[in-house]
């Protein structure tokens, strides 16, 4: 079995024994540098999926790994999820700046056009586009070595869709992260997987494949 | 059909030191939505095209200000002429199946729309039951909840609510994201046809492909205001503003390239062209006063250098 980068084996699982699986048998892998992108719109448990990669849920069966160690079960998570709604995820009490605090010391702020004004602000007092950026801003640190992003720029248009991602996609680059990109957008995957940031070969997987073993699609 | 002109809407907010900042979410807004035309208004997130929803449907907060001239079939939209033409002659249909009550079936609270329409309870029924068939939903969905549909069925219970409703003016906030390419191609179609049965229809869209299939013309919006309206054909070649042709740019299909900078905070906006800090052709006149919407090659651009 394969123990460099992020691997997910086997993953099963459901919010309760009365609900069907959620996720049955995926097993999929992020090395590092590598770019994956997950074709998958919503109701295929793509959300579910990525909570499992990144710790937030544990899988009924199934194993995931990081260089072939379990998650850590405290302190900084070395795979770091971005969603779509960044309002689930900051707290809405904080100021941006204590919410920038909270992991490592952020590198990006300026290029992802996190406005220094922003800071003294409260979460519900910026646009979603803008907190997505302060989301992004905190996990691109030196602690976090892989990335998934869940449909972080469904809502946001082309420009600054196109203005995040390629700092995300520098940034990856530069340090080597493994990123795995879900999302339903096939013209957006195929730029960010394929033959577009990283020199290593890059897939796109499609979970609405009637399969257990993700494959390439292109 | 519909008709709104210099459209301006603001707020004022107080911070903590009881500081008043005015903000400025709307501005210098122009647009026509004819019956029997699909206009697709598109462009930046935070650009106001969800207030201007809210603000033709009458449901705009009661600290908005508002400015400039809406009219609906010739007569101007009040806030109480809005109240009573919302669900009747103008029809939203939602992002999601969340705006639907969870806790009613799914037929129940369709009839309910089609009587508020005006429809006796028994025409109402048979409406449902047409629209539907219509829209190949079981006879069985009208007995579910909300909860109990998949996202493509969600979306054609939206679009029959809209149909029932026998609104001449259907307006779709964001009708696509997250769906399925099959699903939101056949939502998209939806739209179409209720254009073509001789409806207006207005779609809110930050997706231009999407917006491209079925539009006959395109609302561009930035920072509160339309820059661009073009004819869907205009695309990409024959587009007049500099930042409708970026946006086309940065689409991952095509060069993925972004201008840099951000849209102008709606509590400073500059006195000149609200792209100005961002424009590639931007000369010291641009800054002197707000370009008007001007005519150009058969379409609307707010750009005193386009031609
Ligand atoms: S008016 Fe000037 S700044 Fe504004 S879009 Fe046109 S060229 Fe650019």
């Amino acid at each position: 079995m394969q123990t460099n980068g992020l691997v997910g084996q086997g993953l099963w699982f459901r919010y309760s024994p009365r609900h069907p699986w959620t996720v049955r048998d995926i097993s999929l892998s992020v090395g590092q540098g590598e770019v994956v992108g997950l074709m998958a719109p919503s109701g295929y448990g793509k959300t579910t999926l990525a909570k499992l990669l990144a710790g937030y849920l544990s899988p009924h069966r199934g194993s995931v790994l990081v260089e072939g160690n379990p998650l850590p079960r405290r302190g900084y998570c070395p795979v770091q999820l971005i969603f779509q709604n960044p309002e689930l995820t900051v707290n809405p009490r904080w100021r941006i700046e204590r919410i920038l605090r909270e992991g490592q010391a952020p590198t990006q702020l300026d290029r992802l056009g996190v406005h220094p004004g922003w800071l003294r602000r409260y979460p519900h007092e910026l646009s979603g586009g803008e907190l997505q950026r302060v989301a992004i801003a905190r996990v691109l640190n030196p602690a976090t070595r892989y990335l998934i992003a869940d449909e972080i720029t469904a809502m946001l248009d082309a420009n600054t869709q196109a203005q995040i991602w390629q700092t995300v996609l520098a940034y990856v680059q530069q340090h080597q992260l493994g990123l795995l990109v879900i999302g339903h957008d096939a013209a957006l995957l195929k730029r960010l997987c394929v033959g577009g940031a990283s020199p290593k070969e890059n897939r796109i997987l499609d979970l609405t494949q009637p399969t257990t073993a993700l494959v390439p699609q292109f | 059909m519909l008709s709104i002109r210099q459209l301006g809407v603001s707020f004022t907010q107080y911070d903590q030191g009881l500081n008043q900042r005015q903000l400025t979410v709307i501005t210098d807004l122009d647009l026509e939505v004819q019956a029997g035309e699909v206009v697709a208004v598109v462009g930046a997130s935070g650009s106001g095209k969800s207030l201007l929803a809210h603000a033709v449907l009458g449901i705009l907060p009661d600290n908005a200000q508002v400015t400039g001239s809406l009219r609906f079939k010739g007569q101007p939209l009040t806030p109480a002429r809005c109240a009573q033409l919302r669900g009747q002659d103008i029809a939203l249909i939602p992002q999601s199946v969340g705006y639907l009550d969870p806790l009613m079936k799914v037929g129940p609270q369709v009839r309910r729309v089609a009587q508020l329409g005006g429809l006796s309870k028994a025409a109402a029924q048979t409406a449902v039951g047409r629209t539907f068939n219509r829209y190949d939903l079981l006879p069985s969905t009208q007995g579910r909840y909300p909860f109990q549909i998949s996202g493509g069925m969600a979306r054609r219970v939206l679009v029959a609510t809209a149909v029932v409703s026998q609104a001449d003016l259907v307006i779709a906030d964001e009708p696509t994201p997250g769906l399925h390419p099959e699903i939101a191609t056949e939502t998209l179609t939806h739209l179409r046809e209720l254009a073509d049965e001789g409806r207006g229809v207005m779609v809110i869209t930050h997706d231009i492909e999407a917006a491209l299939q079925i539009a006959d013309r395109v609302a561009v919006f930035y920072a509160g205001t339309t820059v661009e309206i073009a004819a869907a054909a205009d695309f990409p070649e024959r587009l007049r503003h500099p930042y409708t042709q970026a946006l086309w740019r940065s689409l991952p299909q095509n060069d993925f390239i972004p201008v840099p900078g951000h849209q102008p905070s709606p509590d400073q906006l500059p006195t000149g062209c609200l792209f100005s800090d961002r424009c590639p052709w931007f000369t010291p006149d641009c800054a002197a006063e707000r370009p008007a919407l001007r005519s150009v090659r058969g379409g609307l651009v707010r750009c005193i250098h386009a031609d």
